[in-house]
């Protein structure tokens, strides 16, 4: 991924790039397609389903311990909303208050214009490489892999990243991107493809962090230039936060001579005052941690600390198409928390990666079909990767009701199939049912030779195999035959 | 029409009539600690000990004049030969300190250096007792950044009258204008298999000396 002349191919560095591959080819499939691989990996199921359970677990002790968790809960929701109803306002505000600080602001209407902005930055300030820290915001942009192409090398800061990247593979959870890789398939990844790993290496996790601090610290100091996403952005002040466990996020901010933050518009929230809320809510739905190991904020540059250059650029890519959704418009309040991820019993055995490169998990299903739009078979297959079960809306700290959107989204995913030239067959199944059900003789009539036909395909009172398209109902389960008489037809002989 | 205005525009379309319309925040929740946790000074300071010693921080509390004597044993513990500090560190707290070689910023050190270093010695701004969190704004006796960042083991000294009991508390205190870092004990990942193990960067030990008045 390097460009010629650049040195050697740096296997870690251009890792990211073939990751994103696997994202955009998954993207390319429906959901219950491309859950089949991870369905049918075992051990991916069961490290998965040990690790969710813990962080679970973790979550639901961090927040069954304040007395006001409801209270805040009400408080972050609405916020959230009231950053959303005046984003415009709340954005100019951001954008002075930043610039007034020593930094730039930047707009992306788009992805393209995300990295067109990005690649172009990193190549004023001469630098060949840049650390990134773990961001969703930054891989749902594409920057790795645009940087790649550019000839920069990009150096993933984070442990999670550094895993999937060595296995080139797309990240399976939105906080901790290799939770279904167990302790000793990274072992085999380090052994393999990190400099330096000790022959000796043992799969006790803290050895594998060990191994990855030894390797990642042998390079922080080269850096001149880093990318990261940013937890919320407050519009009063143009302080940016950022909430970490491993420090990966505080190197970057700190010792680069140029730091670019790239953010959804999103992720605005009406006043510093209002993080009192958001950093409770955030680490204890997220991690379990009454706060997170490291909290950084910062506004603009602070001279003789950090930085000397400071570039915020501010990613619509679809978010005002979910604004302009009445009913959709609440999933922008997510804070990335995962909180849903870890609960979803969907996630819990598919992993993320048939969630498309956005996010994973019932986020992502809410989300992605909203960003991108349901014109896509993929996309739209995602509200569809959901049992609806509820666990998602009960753990949200802002209180997304999140079945309630996947369903709404159902809808817009029908209704935009409506006007297709060639129906679908569901569309031609219930206009069908619809005529003939529309009549008392056409109902009885097809109610007593289907019952008839019913009943020949039946063997001991059970129907294993229905026919044709139908068949897919029939694949997982038994259908009761029909008795010989209906119930309306008991009747009206009565 | 720029990016941005397009952005802007494509914000008041998508709001349509409901630009403006968010009903107030119900701020209904806990600004203080209750009564019970925070009847006197001395709860506060036992619920920050043991919630700094729940993030695996170690937490020691002293007197104000044995601040010296506890940072040079805490160094020695950790048989620190070279350690950094902010140039504006109270020369107390490195008073009992011999055959540690103490490095100020600035004058700024290179990285390798801060990574050459066994120790950093802070103060703090402020502290939170129901998180057992530590802020460091960059003010007196905190230096920039970098300096908690990169050497493994941080010691920070925190004044009984910095800790405040909840969150909200802290918030209002600080100052969005610095560059605020905020620390919950020593650095972590739970990357491999949700298991807790030493995060990849930042200090993998934090001990927190409490000075008490």
């Amino acid at each position: 991924m390097t460009a010629p002349g650049a040195g050697p191919p740096d296997a870690l560095a251009s890792a990211i790039a073939p990751g994103e591959a696997a994202a955009a080819a998954s993207r390319a499939t429906r959901f219950a397609d491309a859950a089949r691989p991870a369905l049918a990996d075992t051990r991916l199921r069961r490290t998965l389903g040990a690790a969710v359970a813990a962080e679970r677990d973790r979550a639901a002790a961090a927040a069954a311990e304040p007395a006001d968790w409801e209270e805040l809960r009400e408080a972050g929701r609405a916020l959230r909303d009231a950053a959303l109803l005046d984003l415009d306002t709340h954005l100019e505000s951001l954008e002075r208050a930043v610039t007034g600080a020593g930094g730039t602001v930047h707009w992306a209407a788009d992805a393209a214009e995300a990295r067109r902005i990005v690649v172009g930055l990193v190549r004023a300030t001469g630098a060949r490489d840049v650390l990134q820290a773990p961001s969703a915001t930054v891989r749902e942009a594409g920057l790795p892999g645009a940087l790649a192409r550019a000839g920069v090398t990009v150096r993933p800061a984070g442990l999670g990243d550094l895993i999937v990247g060595l296995g080139e593979e797309a990240p399976s959870h939105l906080s901790s991107p290799a939770l279904h890789r167990d302790r000793a398939q990274v072992r085999e990844l380090f052994l393999r493809g990190l400099p330096g790993a000790p022959a000796d290496l043992s799969d006790d996790p803290a050895d594998l962090a060990g191994a990855a601090r030894a390797h990642l610290r042998d390079r922080f100091t080269g850096a001149r230039v880093a990318v990261t996403g940013a937890a919320f952005l407050a519009a009063d002040t143009g302080t940016a936060v950022l909430t970490e466990s491993g420090g990966e996020g505080r190197m970057c901010l700190t010792l680069p001579g140029t730091l670019i933050t790239v953010a959804g518009i999103d992720k605005v929230v009406p006043s510093w005052t209002d993080l009192e809320v958001l950093l409770q809510l955030l680490p204890r739905a997220s991690s379990g941690d009454r706060m997170t190991p490291y909290v950084s904020a910062w506004t603009g540059v602070h001279p003789g600390d950090g930085p000397r250059e400071f570039h915020l650029v501010l990613l619509d890519n679809g978010r005002t198409r979910a604004l302009a959704d009445e009913v959709g418009r609440a999933a922008l309040r997510c804070i990335r928390c995962s909180a849903c991820l870890n609960v979803c019993p969907v996630y819990e055995r598919t992993g993320g990666g048939p969630y498309g490169p956005v996010l994973p998990g019932p986020v992502g299903a809410m989300l992605t079909p909203q960003l991108r739009g349901v014109e896509s078979a993929a996309n739209a297959s995602l509200p569809f990767a959901s049992t609806l079960c509820g666990a998602c809306a009960d753990v949200c700290p802002v209180k997304i009701d999140i079945p309630a959107i996947l369903v709404h989204l159902r809808g817009t995913v029908v209704e935009s199939r409506r006007a297709r030239p060639v129906p679908t067959p569901e569309l031609v199944l219930m206009r069908g049912l619809a005529w003939t059900m529309g009549d008392a003789r056409r109902y009885r009539l097809a109610v007593r030779r289907g019952t008839r036909w019913a009943r020949l395909l039946s063997r001991g009172g059970r129907i294993r195999r229905l026919p044709g398209l139908l068949g897919k109902w029939t694949d997982a389960r038994d259908v009761p035959a029909p008795p010989a008489r209906s119930f309306r037809d008991w009747q009206g002989r009565r | 029409m720029s990016s941005r205005d397009e952005i802007l525009r494509r914000v008041r379309d998508a709001l349509g009539g409901d630009r403006g319309t968010a009903p107030p925040v119900p701020r209904g929740y806990a600004r203080r600690l209750t009564a019970a946790e925070a009847a006197t000074r001395a709860d506060v300071l036992a619920l920050f000990t043991e919630r700094v010693a729940e993030n695996r921080a170690t937490v020691r509390h002293v007197a104000a004049d044995e601040v010296g004597t506890a940072v040079a044993a805490a160094l020695w513990g950790r048989e620190a030969k070279q350690i950094v500090v902010p140039a504006d560190l109270p020369f107390g707290w490195l008073a009992e300190l011999e055959g540690v070689r103490a490095l100020a910023d600035p004058p700024v050190l290179d990285a390798e250096t801060l990574a050459a270093s066994d120790a950093v010695v802070t103060g703090c701004a402020a502290a939170v007792a129901l998180t057992g969190t530590v802020v460091l704004d960059g003010g007196r006796a905190q230096g920039r950044r970098a300096l908690t960042l990169v050497p493994d083991y941080h010691l920070c000294v925190v004044h009984a009258d910095q800790i405040a009991g909840t969150v909200p508390e802290v918030v209002a205190r600080l100052d969005p204008a610095r560059p605020l870092t905020w620390i919950s004990g020593p650095s972590a990942t739970r990357d491999v298999e949700s298991v807790r193990a030493p995060g990849p960067h930042g200090p993998r030990h934090l001990e927190i000396l409490v000075v008490e008045d």
